[in-house]
């Protein structure tokens, strides 16, 4: 078996999984089995963004989606009950909606490029200037000379530790990943930061501002 | 679960290692898979972990709730003000090829002064990386994705405190 063969097994298998637990997900009653269920489909979802080779991704689903996420369910589960209602009717008209929607959805992958098309938008806008601004330029854990010829020209002697220089305006790191979100997309980067906070702060005053009132109630 | 010895113990075997893969992702985000929001979600991760075991006081120990508070507005200060500092340098907000004036301007100079000694050369403006800091665009994602990783760590677990304390508040 070829290498194709055997990735596009493996994604197959994966995605079978993920549709499995999905479906076992919504048609189960016992609340806490969901949640852990959710959790085995956060890292079924890591795993399957592993081999799209997306690891920063697949390491926010798996801390995010299987960790907190299901940590959070549980305490909310604690806070209310085990068990779903059972529905009084079959649902048919949200059937009805989720067939179409995802029907809709399916249709309008159709037009998108094919995955991994080294001609499709995506990588033809401003990727290839990313690419090309944050090569790596780290050879055998030292920093590779890269402006070092201007120098040279001139008659200089140019120590190879010289990383970089004014006239470098590049992103020298190996990741491009990081190198576009800190960096091209640091304006982005920096309103998501500020949104975990502000979440961060609801959270709190929510919360704790129920205990401070109960608090002050108890000695009235 | 206090009394779950197999937990106990696997959970203090696991942490360590779940905190310096944290720190590993933070710090090796540049080179590496990872980076600010990956590193403290694993990070908050495994002090979760801890909370769940030893109980949420345990927990409440090691990251005093005040404590968090200050780090989560500190991660964002930390990015922020990164920004502006590369303002200060004369670049655009967030603009990290500005940072490299302080030391570099420093080791510039000095490679003039050595030049003048030697001759009347017009400086190229070459300087040595000296530095124990990496410089520029490296430096300033590194400090902006350390802000990240404050924010997002003392955040998450903030949360989990206080979800963790509501069953005694209602």
């Amino acid at each position: 078996m070829s290498e194709v063969v055997v990735y596009n097994v493996i994604v197959i298998f994966l995605l079978v999984l993920l549709l499995g637990t999905a479906i076992t997900v919504a048609r189960m009653r016992d609340l806490w089995a969901a949640v852990m269920l959710t959790g085995i489909y956060s890292f079924l979802g890591a795993s399957w963004m592993m081999l799209l080779d997306a690891p920063d991704v697949a390491f926010t689903e798996a801390a995010v989606g299987a960790g907190i996420a299901t940590f959070l369910m549980l305490g909310t589960l604690a806070l209310t009950s085990r068990k779903a209602k059972e529905p009084n009717r079959a649902a048919l008209v949200p059937l009805a909606v989720v067939v179409v929607t995802g029907a809709a959805l399916v249709y309008g992958t159709f037009d998108m490029p094919h995955y991994g098309d080294p001609q499709a938008p995506v990588h033809q806008h401003v990727a290839p200037e990313y690419l090309n601004d944050s090569v790596p330029h780290v050879h055998h854990g030292k920093a590779e000379v890269k402006v070092g010829l201007e120098a040279s020209a001139q008659g200089r002697e140019v120590s190879l530790e010289i990383s970089q220089s004014a006239e470098v305006s590049k992103v020298d790191v190996p990741n491009i990943v990081t190198a576009v979100l800190a960096s091209y997309r640091g304006y982005d980067t920096l309103g998501e930061t500020v949104v975990i906070f502000t979440a961060g702060i609801g959270v709190l005053l929510l919360l704790r501002g129920r205990r401070r009132q109960r608090v002050g109630e108890a000695p009235a | 679960m206090r009394e779950q010895s197999i937990l106990r113990i696997v959970g203090k075997l696991l942490i360590p290692y779940i905190l310096l893969f944290a720190l590993y992702v933070q710090f090796h985000g540049d080179y590496g898979p990872g980076g600010g929001f990956q590193a403290g979600v694993i990070f908050a991760a495994g002090l979760i972990l801890y909370g769940l075991i030893f109980g949420v006081n345990a927990a409440r120990q090691v990251a005093p709730p005040l404590t968090m508070e200050t780090l989560a507005a500190l991660g964002v200060l930390l990015y922020a003000g990164t920004g502006v500092v590369a303002m200060l340098n004369g670049g655009t907000f967030l603009d990290y090829s500005a940072l490299q004036g302080t030391h570099q301007q420093v080791v510039d100079q000095q490679v003039d002064l050595d030049e003048h000694h030697e001759g009347d050369e017009e400086s190229t403006g070459q300087a040595e990386h000296h530095g124990f800091l990496p410089q520029g665009q490296h430096l300033g994602i590194l400090v902006v994705e350390l802000g990240v990783g404050l924010t997002v760590a003392a955040v998450m677990i903030l949360i989990f405190f206080s979800f963790a304390s509501r069953e005694r508040v209602l």
